[in-house]
């Protein structure tokens, strides 16, 4: 898809998005509150057929991000969505694994260095911490120190 | 991080894979969580030693995210550099693999030469950066050091000879019935999972998807030359093996033609401050996209920097090109994504019905026991390929 078309067909998700940013041409981050997050990125996926990247956690200030990075290979535009949890007592986002496989891993990783929990994921289970690491601590959390 | 040791827990019913379960992560070294704590220019030095073998496209990623935050544009000797750089890598790390490939199917003479082939391309390296592997030359606004112009003359003529051997190597592998028998039709990753399991680099490129971060979303001198993306529709180890054979020639030719128009000028341009803002940088490394995501509040330290590593996400996509196979192929099918070794030495086998344990030197030897099998069978000369 062409950089002007691409651009056009993501305003079709505008209603879910609490903002659209843009840091380069090619560059695109949409903004939107974490129960938004599952319906978008079925669009970016199935619908525009963009090729997922990787997720991002953030530990932000006042909340928890959780980016989803996607590419459209053709024109070479990343499209990021950067979903917003309020809630930094229990973080809980929809899992997007039952839509894309190549989810699990980074699902998994952001749950076990971070403490988000993704409803909906199919084997939640630890991925980078030992078995053996105390529950609760969440090595990529400000409030650890190296 | 990700290319490090992994375990593989495959469950077999008689000869075929029923399941298969990875565990990584054990010697996890906290490299995102360290690069919070480094100043922007340090940082370089920590991500290219992610990898040894990619330790030139992980710092290009990461100085291009943070190139966008600060909106710094290169000088043009430095996007070659950093081209010629890169591609060198390229092609030490294929050979690497043609080298295990071989060794994995019993062709240990093939790891031979492409191993000798492989010496002096790390020769240049350490010629053009001061080192064999973590080279440190990439930064923020540019390279640290430049190509000598009295080097390109030199680097020109191992380029030719190494050419001529490739080719060789190349059209042996092509024409061997041996490796046809054995390669062709095994470990198929569908295109369709190749995009489910967001695969990237010669695993999605031999399964018929043909990306590539400097075709698709060109950086550095790429845009400038004159080269082709590789890609082949089967899916299977095979079809690996050559897109990375032919893009090790691909990666000579570009070499060529980014030494011929090399550019004079600066390699760098000064930058000072870092203001707030992210960035998203990404380079087609050997194994694929390497991605890192830089975020930046205007201190002299990033405070997010999130890395991915291709084997990241080729590394699961085992799982829907190992169930179905035979023991004897998981082994090569496992290698055909190119993981980082050490992962294959700590494989495991558990048959569900013997409760046998088969661990890395057993599986091996399966492995190889096949390919002479097959020899044996299509009455193949028994030094065809290691003749070369």
């Amino acid at each position: 898809m062409k950089q002007e078309e691409l651009d056009k067909r993501l305003l079709e998700v505008e209603g879910q998005l609490i903002g659209i940013e843009r840091t380069a041409a090619n560059r695109v981050y949409l903004l939107c509150e974490s129960e938004n997050v599952y319906p978008i990125c079925l669009f970016l996926f199935d619908t525009l057929a963009l090729r997922f990247v990787i997720s991002t956690g953030v530990d932000a200030e006042h909340c928890f991000e959780v980016l989803h990075h996607f590419t459209d290979d053709a024109c070479g535009c990343m499209v990021t969505v950067k979903a917003f949890i309020r809630d930094r007592e229990s973080p809980e986002i929809e899992s997007i694994t039952p839509l894309i496989a190549g989810a699990e891993w980074i699902e998994r990783e952001m749950h076990d260095i971070l403490g988000i929990k993704f409803r909906n994921h199919p084997n939640l289970k630890r991925l980078i911490l030992n078995d053996d690491w105390p529950e609760g601590v969440y090595p990529l959390r400000k409030e650890v120190q190296r | 991080m990700q290319e490090e040791m992994e375990f593989f827990q495959l469950t077999v019913d008689g000869e075929i894979v029923t399941d298969i379960d990875v565990r990584i992560s054990y010697n996890h070294r906290g490299i995102e969580k360290l690069s919070e704590g480094l100043q922007f220019d340090q940082v370089p030095f920590l991500v290219s030693r992610i990898c040894g073998i990619c330790s030139a496209s992980h710092p290009l990623a990461y100085v291009q995210a943070v190139e966008e935050i600060a909106q710094v544009e290169v000088p043009d000797r430095a996007r070659y550099v950093r081209t010629i750089i890169n591609e060198l890598e390229r092609i030490h790390s294929h050979l690497l693999w043609v080298g295990l490939g071989g060794h994995f199917i019993g062709y240990d003479t093939v790891f031979m030469w492409a191993w000798k082939y492989r010496e002096p391309v790390l020769d240049l390296l350490e010629e053009i950066t001061g080192n064999r592997n973590n080279y440190g030359n990439v930064k923020v606004g540019g390279c640290r050091e430049d190509i000598p112009d009295e080097l390109v003359p030199k680097i020109q003529q191992e380029l030719d000879a190494l050419e001529k051997k490739t080719e060789m190597l190349t059209k042996a592998v092509l024409d061997d019935p041996v490796l046809h028998a054995r390669l062709k039709g095994v470990g198929i990753l569908t295109k369709d999972d190749a995009v489910q399991f967001a695969v990237t680099g010669p695993t999605a490129r031999g399964s018929g998807v043909d990306i590539d971060v400097r075709h698709d979303d060109p950086y550095a001198a790429y845009s400038d030359l004159d080269w082709k993306v590789i890609s082949q529709p089967e899916g299977d180890v095979f079809a690996k093996a050559v897109v990375r054979l032919l893009e090790t020639l691909e990666a000579v030719k570009m070499i060529r033609e980014a030494l011929k128009k090399l550019p004079k000028g600066p390699v760098a341009v000064e930058v000072k401050e870092i203001p707030p803002g992210e960035g998203c940088g990404h380079a087609e490394a050997p194994r694929g996209e390497t991605f890192h995501y830089v975020r930046s509040d205007g201190g002299n330290r990033p405070v997010r920097h999130k890395v991915r590593a291709p084997s990241y996400v080729n590394v699961p996509s085992f799982k829907a090109s190992c169930i179905g196979e035979s023991i004897a192929d998981v082994t090569i099918t496992l290698a055909a994504v190119d993981p980082c070794y050490s992962c294959t030495e700590r494989m495991a086998v558990v048959d569900s019905r013997k409760q046998v344990i088969h661990d890395y030197e057993g599986l091996l030897r399966l492995s190889r026991e096949k390919t002479a099998r097959l020899k044996k069978e299509i009455g193949a000369p028994e030094m065809k390929l290691e003749d070369i």
